[in-house]
């Protein structure tokens, strides 16, 4: 029989990697499974660090808007709320973003003493070149979305889709996603995917959801659910 | 192992992989190079399309500048809301790859493409000075000046700069127009143009005309075949080959090549004989149907003698290979039906054709009376609008003036003529008359669209100061000095005079719907700035701001009214009736105008070539899918070109299985065709459509210049044709050209 001794020495002289045999006991098998573990777990840790917090960072990168706008002064300004600039044609189309011969209406000279808006006058305004503004709520060109469907005949806040940014001051920091080119609002601050807001993401499941709640077309042959045509045309 | 395990197990619970998938299945669906229409406000504004003749009005709809879609104008008197292939790809040629983007100087060779931009006070300049040396030189008839119509104000300001200039050599290039032009002026004594009531005849009788192939407006003539079709019309077409039009007809009748007015004579031997032709129309409106004694006392006869004398159905059968019974058929079924029609001008009408067979065509339609009339032919009035004052013209331009043509058109040996385009190049070849220092090109292709396509650019070769005022790099430009690029039509302002085969009189406005894409300036603009360089009498004949001032000037109180609604029709709105519209002396239709004895016969005009050196005859076709005049095709269009037509880059002609077989030709094998006026490799294509001993090849194919998506492809008629003069007229009236096809 050989001693306690003799047997740690012949388990250390087994080439490792090597799978203990039974009658060799438990011990040395407990050091390589704790070994597995902590490898299993520092790969579990490094992964879930890398997936949750430097892929986000490194998915999106950072762009300022051409200039700093404050919606929360215009609306003050404004007789209309958000439809004074935000506006629908007399054909129904929406005109999105104002081009820039909705800013002349006013803002041909500098008003007021922002700098920002003596830099949009110069740059812009004078020169007649329109902004290129960032859009944060740009749909992928295989969505179609009509305005006056949601705001006129579905009876939609502004708000509900694109939040309280009538209240802002500053125009946020847009993230634009490296792959896709489109903004970060669309799937959502949260990288996660959840949302708190009805305006926190808008990808498909999220118009979805409020089509099923709304009853938009629910008749799709093919999936029982809303119709693929009312968005991809 | 572990680690990655444990990584795999992490990155499951990340969410990393759900949205690294969700961001490239949005990237896949959205190719950053697929084009997007841009977003923006749409809007639709009504204009003209100019890319052919027909004058159509099109619908454009914009998102906020750009132009993403062309239409019909719904309600538009020609085209009621119906576009072609080209009109509806217009947008393509306002962006495509071949627009010039500003005025341009030739560096390299002739022809090998090297080009200097250059300022347009610059360009304008050398134009000038070059201009100016002719004019002090006393040799301002030296100056030529080729253009696409001879009507509206842009032509207009060309050819008061000739005349102020001091140059007989404005010259329109050819057309069936050319031949209808002075049908109607023999038999009808009417400065016109031929308009043809198609929405109301009940049967069309088509001399190989391609009536719904591209021939008169090519929209307005598909709306007209639904109506036959819906109406109960009946359409004949007499041609050797089963076009698209003889397919679509209620008979086709194959006849020989070139003998169509033999026909239309045979035809009128039996409405005559069985007294099936409209007896008021005859005997009280018209002149030379029966024989007369002229004032020399002899007797001339009449159309009915010379008729009835040499066109019996088994004559006129022999000659066109159509059988006796079928001539007597098709006589009896025209004369009866209510209100026939006979037009000619074969497939789109490119060359003008022999007078005496237009003729003859025409005196068919007036024994049934469909002339002047609902369903019939109708002389519509050349616009009227331009009241210019009249220039003042120095010696050096009285002198020049007087000098002769050099096409030889109103010259002695052809008296009738207005314009020769189709021998220019014969003529400064054979170095006859005097050689032409300068050519003005605007509006068409000639180096592409004149026949014997060599020839033509041996001629431009020794012109010493080419100037161009083309939009797209086309062959004609190539060979340019100086490029002075118009606006395309989508761009520029400019009345439209006319509808091509419209029976009514149309004046539109053509406007701008977007702004230019690059630094072109509109024709009309650069000939007042040259005008105005060249000083003297020739600037104050231009005393207009901008070519803007002076269309305006011109159309007064109609201009406002055509920017709103793009169109006018002009007097003369319903049949014009018969009292009107006979300006001859005898103020009847003269079957043979005693001033000029010419008349409706059927005189062969042979294929250039000899039988036996060249035992085949090459015949064109017209397609709607193929733009054969200065306009090349639309990408677009080149896309829907059939495989029978285009493939590869090799072109097809088609051939009868039966002729084939004799020369060894299979189907699909490459062959070397030659005629006298030159030689390309072709694929052979079996087609039983095709009359045996003909070969049958596409227009519009063969450009050499443009871009890749058009030039290179196929090979150009023009190329292997030379023009056949009409012994009469001096038009050309080449119909085919002797050829032979031997394997490679």
């Amino acid at each position: 029989m050989s001693t306690a001794d003799e047997k740690s020495r012949k388990a250390a002289a087994q080439p490792s990697g090597s799978i203990p045999t039974a009658e060799e006991g438990p011990a040395p098998a407990d050091t390589a499974g704790g070994k597995v573990m902590a490898f299993f777990f520092i790969g579990l840790a490094a992964s879930l660090f890398v997936g949750w917090i430097v892929f986000p960072k490194l998915l999106y990168s950072q762009k300022k808007q051409p200039i700093d706008f404050n919606h929360a002064m215009h609306v003050q300004e404004v007789d209309n709320g958000c439809e004074s600039c935000h506006f629908f044609r007399p054909d129904g189309t929406f005109t999105g973003i104002p081009k820039l011969d909705k800013c002349l209406e006013c803002h041909e000279e500098v008003q007021g003493d922002s700098a920002e808006e003596s830099r949009f006058v110069n740059q812009y305004a004078q020169k007649g070149k329109e902004v290129p503004w960032l859009v944060y709520a740009k749909q992928p060109a295989c969505v179609f979305f009509s305005h006056v469907a949601h705001v006129r005949m579905g009876k939609m806040d502004c708000a509900a889709c694109h939040g309280n940014i009538g209240e802002s001051q500053h125009t946020r920091v847009y993230e634009q996603n490296r792959i896709s080119g489109y903004s970060r609002d669309i799937w959502g601050r949260n990288i996660s995917g959840f949302k708190r807001h009805t305006w926190d993401s808008m990808k498909m499941a999220d118009c979805a959801a409020c089509h099923k709640r709304a009853g938009v077309h629910q008749t799709s042959v093919q999936t029982g659910k809303g119709a693929c045509f009312v968005c991809h045309k | 192992m572990a680690f990655g395990i444990g990584g795999a197990v992490g990155t499951a619970l990340s969410p990393l992989p759900w949205k690294l998938t969700d961001d490239l299945s949005i990237w896949t669906q959205n190719w950053p190079w697929t084009p997007v229409p841009p977003h923006g406000e749409v809007t639709q504004v009504d204009s003209v399309c100019t890319l052919c003749p027909g004058g159509c009005g099109i619908s454009v709809r914009k998102v906020e500048d750009r132009v993403v879609k062309i239409e019909g104008m719904p309600g538009h008197p020609v085209n009621d809301g119906g576009i072609c292939l080209l009109g509806a790809s217009g947008a393509q040629l306002l962006y495509g790859p071949s627009r010039i983007e500003g005025p341009l100087k030739r560096v390299g060779r002739r022809g090998d493409g090297r080009w200097q931009p250059v300022s347009w006070k610059a360009a304008v300049a050398e134009v000038a000075g070059k201009l100016g040396v002719l004019r002090s030189g006393g040799e301002p008839h030296t100056l030529g000046c080729l253009l696409r119509s001879d009507r509206g104000t842009v032509p207009g300001l060309f050819s008061r700069l000739l005349t102020v200039f001091g140059s007989p050599n404005l010259m329109r290039m050819p057309s069936i127009q050319d031949t209808y032009e002075l049908t109607l002026y023999q038999m009808q004594g009417a400065l016109a143009l031929p308009g043809f009531d198609v929405d109301n005849t009940d049967f069309l009788l088509s001399f190989g005309s391609g009536y719904i192939q591209g021939w008169g407006s090519p929209v307005h003539m598909f709306r007209a075949h639904s109506r036959w079709r819906n109406r109960g019309g009946r359409v004949v077409q007499v041609e050797p080959r089963l076009s698209i039009s003889a397919a679509k007809a209620d008979d086709w009748l194959a006849i020989k090549p070139g003998t169509e007015a033999a026909l239309a004579m045979g035809l009128s031997h039996v409405i005559i004989t069985e007294s099936l032709y409209d007896r008021d129309f005859i005997e009280n409106r018209c002149r030379g149907f029966e024989s007369w004694v002229d004032a020399e006392g002899r007797i001339q006869p009449g159309f009915k003698q010379r008729v009835l004398n040499t066109y019996t159905p088994a004559k006129v059968s022999e000659i066109t290979g159509i059988a006796a019974a079928d001539v007597v058929r098709l006589a009896r079924d025209f004369a009866k039906a209510a209100r026939p029609l006979a037009i000619c001008g074969r497939g789109r009408g490119r060359v003008p054709g022999d007078l005496g067979a237009f003729m003859a065509v025409h005196a068919l339609n007036a024994l049934c009376g469909s002339i002047q009339r609902a369903g019939g032919v109708w002389a519509v009035p050349e616009p009227d609008y331009i009241n210019w004052f009249q220039p003042e013209m120095d010696k050096v331009a009285a002198t020049g003036m007087q000098q002769s043509r050099l096409d030889g058109a109103g010259g002695p040996q052809y008296p009738l003529a207005r314009y020769l385009t189709s021998y220019l190049a014969e003529i400064i070849n054979a170095g006859k008359g005097y050689p032409l220092k300068a050519l003005l090109v605007a509006g068409d292709n000639p180096a592409y669209t004149l026949p014997a396509g060599g020839n033509v650019r041996k001629a431009l070769d020794s012109i010493p100061f080419i100037v161009s005022f083309s939009s797209f790099m086309d062959e004609t430009t190539r060979m340019a000095d100086l490029v002075l690029p118009n606006h395309i039509y989508l761009e520029r302002l400019e009345d439209v005079p006319l509808a091509q085969g419209f029976s009514r009189p149309l004046v539109q406005l053509c406007k701008p719907v977007t702004a230019p894409q690059f630094n072109t300036r509109h024709s009309g603009d650069v000939v007042i700035d040259i005008a105005r360089a060249l000083g003297g009498s020739v600037a104050t004949a231009f005393p207009w701001k901008s070519y803007a001032d002076c269309l305006k000037e011109t159309l007064g109180g109609n201009f406002q009214k055509l920017m709103r609604q793009v169109y006018m029709v002009g007097r003369g709105t319903g049949a014009p009736g018969h009292n009107a519209a006979f300006e001859t002396a005898s103020g009847k239709f003269e079957f043979t105008n005693p001033e000029f004895k010419i008349r409706p016969d059927y005189e062969p005009i042979e294929a250039e070539g000899d039988a036996a050196s060249f035992p085949l005859v090459l015949v064109p076709y017209d397609s709607m899918r193929l733009a054969s005049g200065f306009v090349a095709d639309s990408p677009f269009m080149v896309k829907a070109v059939d495989d029978t037509v285009l493939k590869g880059r090799d072109i097809l002609v088609e051939i009868n299985p039966q002729t084939a077989r004799k020369y060894g030709l299979a189907d699909g094998a490459i062959a070397l065709l030659r005629t006298p006026r030159g030689k390309a490799r072709v694929k052979i294509y079996h087609f039983e459509g095709l009359m045996p001993g003909l070969v049958a090849m596409p227009t519009g194919l063969g450009h050499s210049a443009y871009d890749e998506y058009i030039g290179g492809k196929g090979v150009n008629f023009n190329r292997l044709i030379g023009p056949v003069q009409d012994p009469v007229s001096g038009l050309d009236a080449a119909w085919g050209i002797r050829a032979k096809l031997t394997r490679v």
